[in-house]
C-alpha cells in the first residue's frame, strides 16, 4: 500500500478494535437469531445487546431501531413509501436520498451550504409534500444543517422529516426527538463499525411499509436474516463512538491546523468554512490543480484523501454539493476532501500539510516551466 | 458441532457456521485493509476493490457465470426481492405475468404478492406429494405474457431438488425468464446457469458457510435481463444495487464459494452417508415415522420427518441437547403448521409433529448417533401413557 496516512474517514472508517473483537466473536458462533434453540437464542442476544447501543447513540428506545444493510437501504426505506413527487429533499443530499425524489423541487442551499429556510417554506406552501429530507451533516463539506428550524417548518406543514445522519453519527450528539425527525439513517462503517450494516431509526407510531419483505424479521419492518456479526460490530462501534463523542469534537484541532497552515499561504478556498461544520471534515481547493491530480499525487506521498463522495468518485462529474453552493466549476473541480477519524493524530495533520505543499510546489513548478 | 455446552447443531438449513477458513480470509479486511471499495483515489480503496472483484469471480465460478453477471446484495431475501420485484416492475407493461410455487420461501411469495397488488398477474402452482413441480402443469401455466418463473432449486424445509434443467429449457423455449432461489442449493448441488438456462439466481452467504449480511444475485447478460433496482443511490453494482459494498463480507462469500466448489462432491457423499445413518437409526427406533418430500431428489444434508402422536414444539423444547427446527427459521415463532408440508398434502397433525434435521460440514457420525438417541427417547417419552395424561 502506497498510502499510510488515512484521511478519508467520511468514505469509510477503519474498524474500531472493540468492533473487530465483537465481530470475530460473533462469527465463530453458529445460529440463526430467529431459531428458538439455544444457538439461535445466543445470536438473538447479540443482536439485541447491539440494538441497545445503537439506540443509545441515536437517543431513542430499542424498539425504534431497524437494522438494515447500510445507510443507502435506510435512506431508501425512509422515502420509498412516498410518491417521488411528494418527496422534497435538499440539494446537497447523498445520492441515495437525492435519487429517491423527483428532480422537481430541491431545497436550495446558500453559499455556505446551509438550506434556505425561506425557500423551504415557499416549497412547502406551494406543493403537495409528504416528506422532506435534510441531512444533519454533509458528507463532502461537513456542513451542519439548522435542523431545529427545518423541523419546525415540517411540523407547521404537517409533513414528515427524514434526516440522513450517516456522517453526523458519532460526531454530533443525536436525539431523534430533539431533532424533530421522524426517521434517521445511520451507517456502521462511518463510525468505526463494519460495512454492510446500518439502521433506520423510526419514530414511535410511524408505520413504514417495508422495502424487503418475507420472513418478518425486525418486527416485520425489514425481512432477511440479521447480519449478526455485522450488527455486533455496529453495536460495539456505537458504544465506542458515544464514549468518544467529546474527543471527536477535538478533531477540529487537527482540521484547523491543516486549514490554518494551507489557507495562510495560498489562495485556498475552504467550502463551508463560515457555516457550522463537523469537526473532522475539510473540503478545500488547491488553486490550479484538478482534484483528481491532487488525490493521485497525495496518494503517492502516502496520504489517502478523496475528491468527493466515494460512491461517485469513479465519475468525473463535478460535485452536486459544491454546485448547489454556487461554487464555480473550476474551483469546485480543484476541491478535495480531507476527513479525520477516531484514530487520526497530529502527525497525520502535519503529514497532509507537508504532502499538500509538495504537490502544490510541483504543480507550480510545472506551470512555471510551461510559461 | 457442539458449541453451547454439548448441544449438537442440526439446523444447517437455518444457518451454517462461518467456516474458520472464511473468517481467516475476512480478517485482513476487518483490519488494516479496511478501505471503501468505491474509493478510487487511494490504495486503500483499490485493494478493497481488487478483493471484491476476486470474490465476484469465485462466486461466478461456482455457478458457471461471468463475474460481471454477479451482483452483491445483503442476502438472499434482498436478492429474491430484487429479482422478482425488479423483473416484475420492469416488464409489467408487456409481460405482466409471474409464475411461482406455493412452497417457495416467504420472501419470494411476499414479493410476488406485492407485485400482484401493483398490477401484475400471478399464478402460484402447487406441488406433488414429493414436493416437486409438475412440468406439464408448469408448461400450461406459462403464457405469452409470462415475464418470470420463480422456482427454488432446493426447498429450505424439505430439501427437495427441483428439476432445474428441465424447467430452464421450458422457460427458455417459451420466452419467460427463470429465477431460482438457490440459497439452499449453492455449494450443495452442482449449478450451471448456462446448462440450466437460469436467468436470475439468488445466493445467501450464511447458508453456505459464509458470513451473514451478504448474498448475491446472478443476472444474465445474454439474453439480457433488465431489472428495476430496489435502492436508489450511488449507482454501485452497475446501477442494479446501490450502497457501499461490504468488502470483508464479499471476500467471505467468495471464499465460501471457492471452498464449497472444491468440496462439493466429497461433502455430498459424506453427508449422504450420514443422512442414511440417521434415517436408518431413527426408523429402527420409531418405525411409523414419515419422511416428508422426495427421498431421492433431495440434498444430502436434509431430512424432514413426521413422528405421529408427538408435537414438534414440545419435542424441540425438551431436546436440550439437539438443536433442530420445525421448519423455516424465519417463522420459528409461529404456531401455524408449515405451509410447505401442507402443500405436500401432509395432514395438520402430522405437520405439527415434524422436525427438520439439517446436517452439515461439522456434523459427525457420533453426533448423528447421539442425536437419534435423544430424539427417539423424547418421542417415546411423549408417546408414553404418562406423558399423555400430563398433556
Amino acid at each position: 500500500m502506497t498510502a499510510n496516512v488515512y484521511l478519508d474517514h467520511n468514505a469509510t472508517t477503519p474498524l474500531r478494535p472493540a468492533a473487530q473483537a465483537a465481530m470475530i466473536a460473533a462469527l465463530s458462533d453458529p445460529g440463526n437469531p430467529s431459531s428458538v434453540h439455544g444457538f439461535g437464542r445466543a445470536q438473538r442476544r447479540i443482536v439485541e445487546d447491539a440494538r441497545e447501543h445503537v439506540a443509545r447513540l441515536a437517543g431513542v428506545g430499542t424498539g425504534q431501531v431497524v437494522f438494515t444493510s447500510g445507510g443507502t437501504e435506510a435512506n431508501n426505506m425512509a422515502l420509498a413509501n412516498d410518491d417521488p413527487h411528494a418527496v422534497l429533499v435538499s440539494a446537497v443530499e447523498h445520492a441515495s436520498v437525492l435519487d429517491s425524489a423527483s428532480a422537481a423541487g430541491r431545497i436550495p442551499v446558500d453559499a455556505n451550504g446551509i438550506v434556505d429556510l425561506d425557500a423551504l417554506g415557499r416549497l412547502l406552501a406551494g406543493a403537495t409534500v409528504n416528506v422532506i429530507a435534510v441531512m444533519l451533516a454533509n458528507n463532502e463539506t461537513g456542513v451542519i444543517q439548522p435542523l431545529a428550524d427545518v423541523a419546525s417548518l415540517a411540523r407547521e406543514h404537517g409533513v414528515r422529516l427524514h434526516v440522513d445522519a450517516v456522517q453526523a453519527a458519532g460526531k454530533l450528539a443525536l436525539d431523534l426527538e430533539n431533532l424533530g425527525a421522524d426517521t434517521l439513517s445511520l451507517s456502521a462503517h462511518k463510525i468505526g463499525g463494519p460495512m454492510g450494516v446500518g439502521a433506520l431509526i423510526v419514530r414511535d407510531g410511524l408505520a413504514l411499509s417495508p422495502l424487503l419483505k418475507g420472513g418478518g424479521q425486525e418486527r416485520r419492518r425489514r425481512a432477511g436474516t440479521e447480519n449478526v456479526a455485522g450488527i455486533a460490530g455496529f453495536g460495539a462501534a456505537a458504544e465506542a463512538a458515544l464514549a468518544d463523542l467529546d474527543s471527536a469534537g477535538g478533531l477540529a484541532r487537527l482540521r484547523d491546523r491543516v486549514e490554518a497552515a494551507l489557507g495562510a499561504e495560498h489562495d485556498v478556498v475552504v467550502y463551508g468554512a463560515r457555516a457550522p461544520r463537523l469537526a473532522n471534515t475539510s473540503c478545500l481547493t488547491m488553486p490550479g490543480v484538478a482534484a483528481e491530480t491532487q488525490v493521485m499525487a497525495l496518494d503517492l506521498e502516502g496520504i489517502a484523501v478523496s475528491a468527493g463522495a466515494a460512491c461517485s468518485s469513479g465519475k468525473v462529474e463535478a460535485s452536486h454539493v459544491l454546485a448547489a453552493m454556487g461554487a464555480e466549476d473550476t474551483r469546485a473541480g480543484e476541491a478535495i476532501r480531507i476527513s479525520f477519524g477516531w484514530n487520526s493524530t497530529d502527525a497525520d495533520a502535519d503529514a497532509v500539510v507537508a504532502a499538500w505543499r509538495k504537490v502544490h510546489a510541483t504543480a507550480q513548478g510545472r506551470r512555471g516551466e510551461a510559461a | 458441532m457442539s458449541v453451547a455446552g454439548s448441544t449438537i447443531y442440526l439446523d444447517y438449513q437455518a444457518t451454517t457456521p462461518t467456516d474458520a477458513r472464511v473468517v481467516e480470509a475476512m480478517l485482513p479486511f476487518l483490519n488494516e485493509q479496511f478501505g471503501n471499495p468505491h474509493s478510487t483515489s487511494h490504495a486503500f480503496g483499490w485493494e478493497a476493490k481488487d478483493a471484491v472483484e476476486a470474490a465476484r469471480e469465485e462466486l461466478a465460478n461456482l455457478i458457471g457465470a461471468e463475474p460481471r453477471e454477479v451482483v452483491f446484495t445483503s442476502g438472499a431475501t434482498e436478492s429474491n426481492n430484487l429479482a422478482i420485484k425488479g423483473v416484475g416492475r420492469f416488464y409489467r407493461e408487456r409481460r405482466p405475468h409471474i409464475v411461482t410455487l406455493v412452497t417457495e420461501h416467504k420472501c419470494v411469495l411476499e414479493s410476488v404478492r406485492r407485485l400482484e397488488r401493483e398490477g401484475n398477474r400471478v399464478t402460484i402452482l402447487g406441488v406433488g406429494a414429493d414436493g416437486l413441480v409438475d412440468l406439464d402443469e408448469l408448461a400450461a401455466a406459462i403464457d405469452d405474457e409470462t415475464a418470470l418463473v420463480s422456482i427454488m432449486t432446493v426447498n429450505n424445509e424439505i430439501g427437495v431438488i427441483q428439476p432445474m434443467a428441465e424447467i430452464g429449457a421450458l422457460c427458455r423455449s417459451r420466452g419467460a425468464f427463470l429465477h431460482t432461489d438457490a440459497a439452499q442449493a449453492a455449494g450443495k448441488v452442482p449449478l450451471d446457469v448456462n446448462a440450466m438456462n437460469i436467468d436470475l439466481l439468488s445466493i445467501s452467504g450464511h447458508k453456505m458457510y459464509g458470513p451473514m449480511g451478504i448474498g448475491a444475485l446472478y443476472v444474465r447478460r445474454r439474453p439480457r435481463v433488465r431489472l428495476e433496482p430496489l435502492f436508489d443511490g450511488g449507482g454501485q453494482e452497475r446501477g442494479i444495487r446501490s450502497g457501499t459494498l461490504p468488502a470483508p463480507l464479499c471476500v467471505g462469500l467468495g471464499t465460501a464459494a471457492r471452498l464449497a466448489a472444491d468440496e462439493l462432491a466429497s461433502e455430498a457423499e459424506r453427508l449422504g452417508a450420514l443422512r442414511g445413518r440417521f434415517l436408518n437409526a431413527i426408523r429402527a427406533r420409531v418405525p411409523d415415522m414419515r419422511l416428508n418430500g422426495s427421498a431421492e431428489k433431495r440434498i444430502p444434508g436434509n431430512l424432514n420427518l413426521s413422528f405421529p402422536g408427538t408435537d414438534s414444539e414440545q419435542l424441540m423444547a425438551a431436546l436440550g441437547g439437539v438443536a433442530v427446527s420445525s421448519g423455516s427459521a424465519c417463522t420459528s415463532a409461529e404456531v401455524e403448521p408449515s405451509y410447505v408440508l401442507r402443500a405436500l398434502g401432509v395432514e395438520d397433525d402430522l405437520a405439527r409433529a415434524s422436525l427438520r434435521i439439517g446436517l452439515g460440514r461439522q456434523t459427525t457420525e457420533d453426533e448423528v448417533d447421539r442425536a437419534v438417541d435423544q430424539i427417539a427417547d423424547e418421542i417415546e417419552r411423549q408417546r408414553s401413557p404418562d406423558a399423555q395424561s400430563v398433556a
